[in-house]
């Protein structure tokens, strides 16, 4: 920060400050100090002054001595050698016999961060941990833990430790909850604070003597303690029942939390914790301070993955306030979208209707998609309000209203004739990239049902030449003005033409020249050929099903329950699990079965954590919106299409262990070599393939290592099929295990599974088509 | 790094380089923490509200300035509420044996400064009650001197939350309420606080025919005793000093008393590209009391350039904001039972028969001074055994508009 004349400034202080007459009139020479703290927090360097500023913390003055001790703590570390002239003062104050001077003493002594004062550290901390006021011992304690960070490199003190867990024992709350902390950092390389069954239990008597941050605090630490019996856990659960409803919301979320650790095995307790915790999460989406608010909405949102009507009667308390920020807004659409129901369904429209017309582009669109994800459900009264949106001819709305029709259309086929009168009657334009690329799939995909298609479409057409769009909605642009060739020919041929000869001819990225020339010469193999390559089925229904809300059981979120991670945008949570994913799978053969080997050795909570770090493989997959990039999978579906007499279904979901179990004890059925080449060359593919058919990737090695082995399981009706593909040189061999054995169900499931792969050898050709080109 | 925050409404939790940053924002400062860990949301931004709450007691009130001028004092609080990044304690009656620094007030405090009337909670123009700055004032400044009087303050504040449906009928009605106080007596022996004896508590419980007055749920601060609650609603708190809330309750759907304010509007669209709103508001307080600051806002077609009003009364005002494409009418003081109406004719280029849909739905925000909407009375506040010296007890009543929408 630039000040002028801060050197004059620091000058005119050390006169002041080593004036005679200043030090000898105890106001001023407090109000001089002060000034000196006001320059430092404003940024000035003021360490000049480090010796007047030693010289003035021999006083009696508690508010001088305050003052100057958070001079030193901040220039310490600048100033080492002058530092340690300040410690022969501090030495002393350690043994005034006022408890504060002591404490105030002590506190800032383990503040300086200076080398070389560990050795004057010691004994006035050892000192400071059997001294008779509270105040100091809680101080000493902290000290300890500081001690520790300031030369992390030595060994642990053993006698600092015993005494550390000893003072568990004190009668002091706060020098109790101090001493976890401090052993937690102290001994943070060996797993922190070691939690046995006494510790557990005296911290559980002495919570009525803690106070709320306190409470919350010890409750996290009870975490890493697992009660022994059965017993034991009701009784931990039943002493602490009374904090379920603190009116603190930080100590009744520490509870739950710790409810739904320990009662992971009795489904009925944690039913019943989460439903008594209803009222403390509400109250908290009421309160005056809107982040707290903020964080009661997002864990409501957690907690509403398993159970996802336990706020249904409550759903008024989700209607946005006018004054209320964008972020609460936003994940309060969110949570009416799941609580609706055949009751409130009305209510809830008409709220979000009014939302729609916000003056902030984001919520209304945000209001949009949410009336499109009800429209799943209740697609009649939601179209009229959508449609009815697109007659105010404003961009925003316009553009958000048709990427709910395109998501819309493809989950109920059912709404496809009021989507293809909308989008006829609609003369307003999207400007977004987002919004042209939904219009152009609609005239694409439906082009038989919107008969002035093929003019938007020429329209669009002429625009694109004109002004540079991006080079996704040239993408789309393409694929639409082929699909809709193929329907309707004569209207569209002129428009696909120029499109064509202009995106091979001028157009300078090469994604969309490649697709251009690739559908060029599609076009050439004959019509046929291009229909076959191109026309898949226009909506999957099967598929709201997948994206569908199902009810997750409490484990796979309850170790981010009470965290910051709830509250954190989705974007950077995602970025952070795959991170953690990269970093948690060791580079061996079965990468994703990791944790079911070592699963002897570490404890369930571990696992546990790590079961969770690889579970975003198979999950990420399951949530994939289909409709962006459906080239691939669409043909896929419709072999699948045949397989109607019997039905596959992946869920429920089967964990590694109860997996492995099976393996291990059921015979191999049936084994089958199968003429698919290529399965190792993109396992993702295969992967998401086979996600469509309902046949869930357990695991897989990496992609292009041989021998490459997949594990894979899929339910049809009362029976499991568990399969492991083992491909090595140029042979896949298939072996099935099933419980029970169900004949017919085996023999859909292998045509499936072969289709499947036929599917993804010719999505590969395909690829390496385009490539040659 | 961050460097600009987008308007108002930034991330609470914010990320740069596994360092996380949460905030909250009060008094127009935003109080930062931040952290390498992963701790519970809850206790950080409970905390950090603790703080500025702590912060507002000891420097009499929160903003910018006094901040500023208690940098001092503010860096005591701190180092003696946090040790090494935890908490050490958050309250008052520790707290006040440790620090030593006196407060900076940023005004002269005069009792007969009348002109900025409110409660510590909430900005009101009440008069006749306690004024407001005497709320306002640092916990501990009076040491040895002639202002420190031995006061205490229990409010009563209610927040509503109304959502009318175009048809007129209420579809959503909430009431948030709490009983604050806050304390400036030294030391305080038990208080009893009494409550209306007929409350009921809980939807399951019958209700007579006197006129009880019901809440759904209440929540009480940990160190209230409610011994005699059941029996006699009577609480008993020994306060300390600085302000606390000893009780929140809430009563969902069904009001007691009616609306405070019911709307006729009507849109049409007159010429061209003329929009005419016609609205009718009528207060429907007793007619003794009176709501203050009502301001309604009405969104408008996007492209609205200018308006011309016609008003009732010339100390109301409106005007056209474009920017949030909206027109904010606004009526300093109006008294129940009286009906006002406004005419606003908006000019909009362009103008569709669609865009009428943009005209609505209507906000409003008000106070209603020395009114609770669930009814809701202090029947006596007793401090015993009765404190030597004298001491002043006010009790104050607000509600105040939280959200109230009205779809036209």
């Amino acid at each position: 920060m630039p000040y002028f004349g801060s050197e004059e400034t620091v000058k005119e202080l050390k006169r002041a400050l080593s004036n005679p007459n200043v030090q000898a009139d105890r106001l001023r020479y407090r109000d001089y100090i002060s000034k000196v703290i006001r320059y430092m927090t404003q940024g000035l360097d003021v360490s000049a002054l480090f010796m007047e500023m030693v010289k003035a913390s021999a006083t009696v003055d508690i508010v001088q001595k305050k003052l100057v001790y958070l001079y030193m703590c901040t220039y310490a570390s600048v100033k080492p050698e002058l530092a340690l002239l300040a410690i022969n003062t501090l030495r002393k104050d350690c043994a005034d016999p006022n408890p504060m001077v002591r404490g105030l003493a002590l506190r800032n002594m383990c503040n300086l961060r200076m080398p070389g004062l560990t050795e004057y550290l010691e004994q006035p901390l050892v000192a400071g941990l059997r001294d008779k006021a509270s105040y100091v011992r809680r101080v000493a304690v902290l000290g300890c833990a500081k001690m520790h960070s300031l030369q992390p490199s030595t060994e642990i003190d053993s006698s600092i430790v015993n005494e550390l867990y000893a003072l568990l024992r004190d009668p002091d709350p706060v020098v109790v909850v101090n001493c976890l902390r401090a052993l937690e950092e102290i001994l943070k390389d060996e797993g922190g604070v070691v939690i046995n069954k006494p510790i557990a239990h005296h911290l559980l008597n002495r919570m009525k003597d803690l106070d709320s941050w306190s409470q919350s605090e010890v409750l996290t630490f009870l975490l890493r303690y697992i009660p022994r019996s059965d017993e034991e856990l009701f009784d931990v659960l039943s002493l602490l029942d009374a904090f379920l409803q603190s009116p603190h919301a930080h100590v009744a979320m520490a509870t739950l939390c710790l409810f739904l650790h320990y009662a992971s095995s009795h489904t009925a307790v944690q039913n019943d914790a989460l439903q008594r915790s209803t009222a403390p999460l509400l109250a908290s989406c009421g309160t005056t301070s809107r982040e707290l608010r903020f964080a009661g909405l997002c864990h409501i949102r957690q907690v509403m993955r398993s159970q996802p009507s336990l706020f249904a009667s409550h759903y008024k308390r989700f209607f946005c306030s006018y004054s209320e920020p964008g972020y609460i807004k936003l994940h309060k659409m969110e949570i009416l979208v799941e609580l609706v129901n055949d009751e409130n369904v009305a209510l809830v429209l008409e709220e979000l209707r009014s939302y729609c017309t916000d003056v902030s582009p984001e919520l209304a669109q945000a209001a949009i998609t949410a009336i499109g994800r009800i429209a799943r459900t209740y697609t009649e009264k939601c179209l009229e309000i959508l449609t009815g949106l697109l007659s105010l001819k404003q961009d925003h709305i316009t553009s958000a209203v048709i990427q709910a029709f395109k998501d819309l259309v493809w989950f109920c086929p059912q709404s496809t004739a009021s989507v293809c009168n909308a989008i006829e009657s609609c003369t307003d334009r999207p400007q977004d990239s987002e919004g042209k690329r939904a219009l152009l799939w609609l005239l694409g995909e439906h082009s038989e049902g919107i008969s002035s298609a093929p003019y938007v479409l020429e329209e669009l057409c002429a625009d694109e030449l004109k002004t540079e769009w991006s080079p996704g909605v040239k993408l789309e642009l393409l694929t639409a003005a082929v699909k809709m060739f193929l329907s309707r020919p004569a209207e569209t041929q002129d428009t696909l033409g120029r499109l064509l000869h202009h995106c091979i001819e001028e157009e300078s990225d090469m994604c969309v020249r490649d697709r251009a020339l690739f559908y060029y010469r599609l076009l050439q193999r004959g019509i046929q050929e291009t229909k076959r390559v191109l026309s898949g089925p226009k909506s999957d229904p099967s598929l709201s099903m997948l994206t569908g809300r199902q009810e997750e059981p409490v484990i796979r979120w309850v170790s981010d329950f009470n965290t910051l991670a709830p509250l954190m945008n989705k974007h950077d949570s995602m970025l952070k699990e795959s991170e953690r994913l990269l970093a948690t799978q060791p580079m061996g053969v079965f990468s994703a079965l990791a944790p079911l080997m070592d699963n002897g050795t570490s404890s369930p909570l571990q696992t546990e954590r790590q079961r969770r770090a690889s579970e975003p493989v198979v999950t990420t997959t399951e949530n994939e919106p289909p409709p962006g990039d459906t080239d691939t999978t669409l043909s896929s579906h419709g072999k699948e299409d045949e397989e109607e007499a019997f039905c596959l279904s992946a869920s429920p979901p089967l964990s590694h262990e109860e997996f492995e179990k099976l393996w291990v004890e059921l015979q191999t059925l049936h084994t089958q070599n199968l003429l698919a080449p290529c399965a190792q060359t993109a396992p993702e593919t295969l992967q998401a393939i086979l996600q469509m058919v309902h046949i869930q990737t357990l695991a897989f090695t990496p992609a292009h290592t041989l021998p490459w082995r997949a594990f894979l399981y899929t339910r049809s009706a009362a029976t499991i099929i568990l399969t492991e593909i083992l491909q090595e040189e140029d042979t896949v061999q298939v072996s099935v295990k099933q419980y029970p054995e169900n004949k017919l169900a085996l023999r859909g499931f292998l045509s499936t599974l072969q289709s499947a792969f036929q599917t993804l050898n010719a999505e590969n050709t395909c690829e390496n088509v385009a490539l040659s080109f | 790094m961050v460097t600009a925050l987008s308007g108002d409404q930034p991330p609470v939790v914010m990320t740069h380089k596994d360092l996380h940053f949460i905030h909250v924002k009060q008094g127009g400062l935003y109080w930062v923490a931040s952290t390498k860990t992963n701790p519970s949301p809850f206790t950080l931004i409970e905390f950090l509200n603790r703080f500025a709450g702590l912060t507002k007691d000891y420097c009499g009130s929160l903003s910018e300035k006094s901040v500023r001028m208690n940098f001092a004092l503010i860096y005591e609080l701190l180092d003696e509420m946090v040790d090494y990044g935890y908490i050490q304690t958050a309250s008052t009656d520790i707290l006040k044996n440790f620090i030593q620094t006196e407060a900076v007030s940023s005004k002269p405090f005069s009792l007969f400064d009348l002109s900025n009337v409110g409660l510590f909670g909430a900005e009101t123009q009440q008069s006749k009650v306690a004024p407001s700055v005497a709320a306002s004032r640092p916990i501990m400044s009076n040491r040895g001197e002639q202002g420190g009087k031995n006061e205490i303050f229990v409010d009563v504040i209610e927040r509503l939350s109304v959502v009318i449906g175009s048809n007129g009928v209420i579809m959503k009605s909430d009431i948030q309420g709490e009983i604050r106080i806050k304390c400036f007596l030294p030391t305080c022996s038990e208080m009893r606080i009494g409550l209306n004896e007929e409350l009921s508590i809980g939807k399951s419980q019958l209700k007579g025919y006197s006129s009880a007055v019901r809440i759904d749920e209440c929540r009480f601060h940990q160190a209230v005793k409610l011994d005699e609650f059941d029996n006699f609603r009577i609480l008993k708190v020994c306060p300390s000093q600085g302000e606390q809330t000893v009780m929140q309750y809430q009563l969902c759907d069904e009001l007691p008393c009616a609306l405070p304010f019911q709307l006729f509007p009507s849109v049409e669209k007159d010429y061209v590209n003329r929009v005419l709103i016609f609205l009718k508001l009528r207060c429907d307080l007793p007619p003794k009391s009176t709501a203050l600051n009502v301001s309604i806002t009405v969104p408008v077609p996007k492209g609205s350039v200018s308006m011309s009003q016609e008003l009732s009364s010339p100390d109301q005002t409106a005007e056209l904001q474009t920017k949030n494409k909206a027109l904010l009418w606004e009526i300093p003081r109006f008294p129940g039972g009286a009906q006002l109406s406004a005419l606003f004719k908006v000019d909009v280029p362009g103008l569709s028969s669609a865009s009428l849909l943009e005209v609505g739905p209507v906000s409003m925000s008000f106070e209603l001074p020395k009114q609770t909407c669930t009814g809701l009375q202090i029947r006596f506040l007793r401090l015993s055994p009765t404190q030597t010296g004298l001491s002043h007890r006010w009790v104050r009543y607000v509600s105040h508009s939280d959200s109230y929408t009205i779809r036209i």
